[in-house]
């Protein structure tokens, strides 16, 4: 089977055109990087996506802090841990990469913090 | 009067690379003016991800960009001063600013550094009919509300404008459960960054109608829905397309106009496509001694972008402050050729011994087109191109060799040959 993709891996999108069978990848063509190939293939795969949310926060200057996932989790558990983030909620003073949930719903992924609170 | 060698107006990513670029470059005596109550800019609320693929090789958040960037700032002995609004700048480049501790400040500068950024065009610049209910706003004013405040603005949203504010913005609602019922653009194709509409709207199954628009709002006090319809090719609404679709908010994302009020005041002279100052290869203006970057000089869809035009705008500073920048100064002014709707810079000193890029963008969609640059109807470099877009920057390289072979009468075009 043939799927054109398009590359989120950055900014420059390419068209990404993936050859399949089932789990197994045949070939990756027109990535411009290493990162296009890997993206291709996870997504025919298992697609992940990198979460970037806010966690609410007591007793800081801002009622929230962002965070991410510090590896991308399964497309398919997105919302659940969007459950779990927007049920959870930390002491301030937050600190930018301090990990606040470690192992989100066994993904292995951490959600950190990406700014100062 | 205060005095300063170099003053940075903004204290986003621009005014940033620019500050700690002339900091490096040797000059003494910086300061920042920053009018939000920390630096960082816009990024503070651009918390997702995907900022700095290209400038550091990682992929962060806005503000884990911005911070980078803060964490330098505070190291390096810039003196910053948020909460400040600077008012104006006078003909021998005095800025006068206020803040509620020092009041009226006036300070003398040797050089001064524009970038403030953009801002949104908000709803009164389009011809949209209906009553001022709540629930419409730009963009990122929505971003503001969640991502810094906490605050869900409403629960069914259509969008309208396919900007990269508006897409980010369609599936940051939705992860926070909202219902985004659409995503209209007037153009045939998306402002947006490709990647944007597939992670953001094809992830979520959000419709994006193309040559579409909002022709009406409904609702006094909220909103509660809006008329929308398909636009003919001189984008006119056609009759009978129209259809109602129930919302409580609409979030406009219809482009950005850089901030240059104070730049106009100067009496800096303006490019009309990108509303930002006409400048050399190091971004210095009309007004010597004066340089813009970032967002305030023409709109960048890439942060990474903007800190390397930022870092040449901070460089041209420091060689101007220092009395390093060549002495002979001669103009070639780059020309748009077919297909290319502006250029940045709009011209080049000859005399300068490095290579220029020439920073421009495109006015549809080419698939499998070739960026031609061209000197006295000579080709100097011909690149393929699978595809180039309106919403994409595009970048193509002058070398320092060919701008020693050039002289005042050389013409210099980029063009899209398709």
């Amino acid at each position: 089977m043939k799927k054109e993709l398009t590359c989120v891996a950055c900014p420059l999108g390419c068209q990404i055109t993936v050859e399949y069978e089932g789990e197994e990848v045949f070939s990756v063509t027109g990535n411009t990087c290493k990162r296009g190939d890997a993206y291709a293939r996870t997504e025919i795969v298992n697609p992940t996506r990198s979460l970037a949310t806010t966690i609410k926060v007591i007793n800081g200057v801002h009622p929230v802090v962002p965070v991410k996932s510090n590896k991308p989790v399964p497309k398919n558990r997105i919302f659940d841990c969007m459950k779990v983030i927007n049920e959870t909620s930390v002491n301030a003073p937050v600190k930018i990469g301090q990990v606040l949930i470690s192992d989100i719903l066994g993904t292995g992924a951490d959600i950190v913090a990406t700014n100062n609170d | 009067m205060i005095n300063y060698d170099l003053v940075v107006v903004g204290g986003g990513p621009a005014g940033m690379a620019a500050a700690l670029k002339a900091k490096e470059e040797g000059v003494r005596k910086i300061i920042i003016l920053e009018r939000a109550e920390t630096l960082g800019g816009i990024l503070e609320q651009c918390i997702h991800t995907g900022f700095g693929l290209h400038y550091f090789g990682e992929e962060l958040s806005g503000p884990e960009y911005a911070e980078k960037f803060i964490v330098q700032v505070n190291n390096a002995e810039i003196d910053v001063k948020c909460d400040t609004m600077v008012l104006a700048i006078s003909e021998d480049n005095i800025v006068t600013a206020v803040n509620k501790n020092d009041g009226l400040i006036k300070i003398q500068a040797k050089a001064i550094v524009l970038a403030m950024g953009c801002r949104e065009r908000p709803r009164g610049a389009l011809e949209m009919a209906g009553t001022r209910a709540s629930g419409i706003m730009t963009a990122g004013t929505a971003q503001k509300y969640v991502n810094l405040d906490g605050y869900m603005p409403g629960k069914k949203v259509v969008i309208l404008g396919s900007g990269d504010i508006g897409l980010i913005m369609a599936r940051r609602m939705t992860l926070e459960g909202a219902e985004v019922k659409v995503v209209c653009e007037i153009m045939p194709y998306s402002g947006g960054l490709t990647r944007n509409i597939v992670q953001c709207l094809d992830d979520f199954g959000i419709p994006l109608r193309l040559s579409t628009t909002v022709i009406e709002t409904h609702g006094k006090e909220r909103l509660e829905g809006v008329t929308i319809a398909k636009v003919d090719e001189r984008l006119q609404p056609i009759p009978g397309t129209e259809e109602y679709i129930e919302c409580d908010t609409l979030m406009l994302s219809v482009g950005l106009i850089p901030e240059n009020e104070l730049t106009k005041n100067v009496g800096i002279a303006l490019d009309r496509v990108t509303n930002g100052a006409v400048v050399d290869e190091m971004r210095q203006t009309d007004h010597k001694g004066v340089f813009a970057c970032g967002n305030v000089l023409h709109v960048h869809d890439l942060v990474d972008y903007v800190t390397l035009e930022s870092q040449l705008a901070g460089k041209g500073a420091a060689e101007y402050i220092l009395g390093k920048a060549p002495e002979s100064v001669v103009y070639v002014s780059p020309e748009t050729g077919n297909g290319v709707r502006y250029i940045v810079p709009q011209k080049i000193n000859i005399k300068n011994p490095n290579d220029v890029k020439l920073y421009f963008r495109v006015g549809k969609i080419y698939k499998n087109a070739k960026v031609v640059l061209e000197c006295d109807g000579k080709v100097l470099s011909s690149k393929k191109k699978v595809k180039l877009a309106p919403g994409e920057m595009e970048d193509v390289t002058v070398t320092a060799d060919v701008l020693a072979s050039m002289n005042e009468n050389s013409k210099i075009t980029v063009r899209v040959e398709e």
